[in-house]
């Protein structure tokens, strides 16, 4: 109930601000292009890196769209007075922690035909690809709504969040490369499946640890 | 200094806001120091102080926007620390801050608030709400677009949306025009009628001293003195809170 | 969100001779462990002269390990007991944690130049270990950023158990990722004549580990004292007589 009421404001809001989530689709796919000339005009190793340069792009933008769903709670201590209504934090940042995983995968969807033209790594296994980055943005949203949460409450928001975030999703990072990547150029030792089992252990511990110390966030 | 609570109610159950040796550290400052009183059910309390004397940390403390470093409150016989859900179904808090979305409507921040609180409200309720604040007619319009004194009112028509028992009025004065004087006024006889009990703090003493029964002092953090809210603006309270007489 | 606990302040012990102690029997223990591992031990038998880094490499690892190890339980101790002495433990112990750890990587390279030819080598140890610095020293960061005392130590006691949970999924993650290295060093695979001055180093990081936490902690309270406001002295019931009555009346 109180669940619904916290994603249901979310959508609303991340709705309202739906030009922000383009600017950072633009910046993803800008990042796309950048990485491709710092291989060179050669096909067969942009196609090589592609999954990579798609999780970068998705990693740096993520942190912009992280940080924005912490800014309009900022403005005007929007957050504050919702606090203090029968509500527990805990749901404010599962309601946080969802609809940022729903964007950041809607952003990983939308930049895979960028990467796809950019970098000739097409897949026939779209279905697979969809669910790689449905779990990859999922371990991404959980510890980046909580450091998001830390980060706008300090000076130093937009150094913060990256620095805490980028070493702690190391392990995402590698696996949804991984996967992504046997995807693209082919699995034949069927080894996908071992990234998939790290990136669900992550996300299970994620997404229970996070929910678990965000009260300590955002009490004073 | 402390001052020991006045107009003892027999029953505790008659205590509507008690606090006792509420202190909150800032670093190194004690915002709160020490604090203890007690407001019978049905009250209305006047809290005085300069800037800075402590009235928001104290406001902020009894709605369990921040935690006590050491001392205790209870709101209707809740502990803020303990029973925290319990005393945030009774209070009801209009703050400094707006406590509103930018992005927004007037009438979805009404929405966002209403479901947080579990009430379900109709949108029909919501419009009369923002009707009584004069809001009605900028409903679908954004926040962002709003005056200071606009998102005041927005504030104050959450009140309405929450059923509470104890409703603390911080500065509700603060950015509005003739006519939301008269708007507040209007609300605080509603709650006087209906026995909710009210903190107000604000700067107009006349005004305020005018409404309440009791009157509470605040002087660097430390509650200087109490009594009927009458006597508060009287010379002598002011010189006890530090207040230049040419100033008053 | 907790209570009376943190309303004291951390009390700062005198200046005391332990710490030094612990500094100087550090010190005695690494040069004679490093003398017998650079001069007595007999070569390794593939690796040559370069194995001896080992015998401060090795320490070093368990040592980086424990240091962190020591500043999660102090985390951990902190959320539970809201007492400031965790908070200036959890302080002392990531600091050097994370010195400890940037030595390791400094000292892995150096190894890995002669051996692989290369700088870096992508062992799952030696990249948790990398991954772990900045880890931490994001940490020390946000400590940097966040100047109330309670939310500093909130948030970081919070950012600690969050990092430290990544440690095993790091490591695992980057062995999955590159599995080619050498088994695990420990006494138990080094022959006999390797061991003691391996022992004699470890314990001499440890104890110079230990005097510098002391030294540290004893700092980081001084810090906080300073940066709260004393304890109020706890009230006194006042008179009946005493409270003042308005309008000039006293």
């Amino acid at each position: 109930m109180q669940l619904a009421a916290a994603v249901r404001k979310e959508v609303l809001l991340q709705w309202r601000s739906r030009g922000h989530f383009l600017a950072v689709f633009a910046f993803g796919a800008t990042a796309l292009l950048l990485f491709s000339f710092a291989i060179g005009p050669n096909a067969q190793a942009l196609r090589l890196f592609a999954a990579g340069f798609l999780w970068l792009a998705l990693l740096l933008g993520s942190t912009l769209a992280l940080s924005e769903s912490f800014q309009y709670e900022m403005d005007h201590r929007a957050m504050e007075g919702l606090l203090l209504l029968p509500t527990t934090a805990r749901s404010i940042y599962y309601g946080k922690a969802l609809t940022n995983w729903l964007q950041l995968s809607i952003l990983g969807v939308a930049l895979v035909p960028v990467m796809v033209v950019l970098y000739d790594a097409g897949t026939s296994m779209v279905p697979q690809l969809i669910a790689v980055i449905v779990l990859g943005s999922a371990g991404l949203s959980a510890p980046g709504t909580f450091y998001a949460g830390m980060a706008a409450q300090t000076k130093a928001r937009q150094t913060l969040l990256p620095l805490l975030l980028f070493p702690l999703v190391v392990p995402v990072l590698l696996a949804a490369v991984k996967a992504t990547s046997l995807l693209i150029l082919g699995d034949p030792m069927n080894q996908s499946r071992s990234w998939v089992l790290l990136l669900v252990a992550f996300n299970a511990i994620y997404w229970s640890l996070c929910g678990l110390m965000f009260t300590l966030v955002v009490e004073e | 200094m402390t001052v020991q609570g006045f107009s003892l109610p027999e029953q505790p159950s008659n205590v509507a806001i008690a606090a006792s040796g509420l202190s909150r550290r800032f670093g190194r400052r004690w915002a709160l120091a020490d604090v203890s009183f007690r407001i019978p059910r049905g009250h209305a309390a006047l809290v005085a102080g300069r800037n800075g004397s402590g009235k928001s940390t104290l406001f902020r403390l009894l709605s369990t926007a921040i935690s006590p470093t050491t001392g205790t409150a209870t709101i209707e016989g809740q502990d803020v620390t303990a029973e925290t859900e319990e005393v945030r179904r009774r209070v009801a808090f209009l703050s400094h801050q707006a406590n509103t979305y930018e992005s927004l409507t007037a009438l979805q921040n009404l929405e966002v608030f209403a479901r947080h609180l579990g009430t379900d409200t109709g949108r029909d309720r919501l419009l009369d709400f923002l009707d009584e604040v004069s809001l009605a007619e900028r409903a679908h319009d954004p926040i962002s677009t709003f005056s200071a004194g606009m998102r005041k009112r927005l504030s104050i028509a959450r009140l309405f949306l929450q059923d509470a028992s104890v409703v603390m009025l911080d500065e509700p004065y603060a950015q509005l025009d003739p006519p939301g004087f008269k708007l507040i006024d209007r609300l605080f006889r509603k709650m006087r009628d209906r026995g909710t009990t009210v903190l107000l703090s604000t700067h107009l003493l006349e005004r305020g001293a005018a409404m309440c029964d009791d009157g509470l002092l605040l002087r660097e953090g430390r509650l200087v003195w109490t009594g009927p809210a009458a006597a508060l603006p009287g010379e002598g309270a002011m010189e006890i809170a530090g207040i230049p007489e040419e100033v008053n | 969100m907790k209570g009376s606990a943190l309303a004291s302040r951390p009390s700062v012990p005198g200046t005391s001779r332990v710490p030094a102690a612990f500094l100087i029997a550090g010190a005695a223990l690494l040069l004679a462990g490093s003398w017998l591992g650079l001069f007595v031990a007999p070569p390794e038998h593939y690796m040559g002269d370069v194995q001896r880094i080992m015998y401060v490499h090795v320490p070093t690892a368990w040592n980086a390990m424990l240091a962190l190890t020591w500043s999660f339980v102090c985390a951990l101790m902190f959320l539970w007991r809201s007492d400031w002495k965790w908070d200036a433990r959890m302080e002392s112990a990531i600091e050097i944690g994370v010195l400890l750890s940037l030595l390791l990587c400094i000292q892995g390279s150096v190894w890995a130049k002669p051996t692989w030819g290369v700088w870096w080598d992508w062992d799952p140890r030696l990249t948790t270990m990398a991954v772990l610095v900045f880890a931490y020293f994001g940490v020390l960061t946000l400590r940097r950023f966040v100047d109330d005392p309670v939310r500093r130590a909130t948030w970081s006691a919070a950012a600690t158990i969050v990092a430290s949970a990544d440690v095993p999924i790091v490591y695992y993650s980057v062995r999955w990722w590159n599995s080619l290295h050498q088994l695990q060093s420990s006494p138990a695979t080094v022959s006999r004549s390797f061991y003691l001055p391996l022992r004699m180093n470890a314990f001499g990081i440890l104890f110079v580990m230990i005097g510098l936490m002391m030294l540290r902690t004893r700092l980081a309270k001084l810090h906080l004292r300073s940066e709260l406001a004393p304890p109020l002295i706890s009230s006194h019931p006042v008179s009946d007589s005493e409270p003042r009555l308005p309008g000039g009346a006293r």
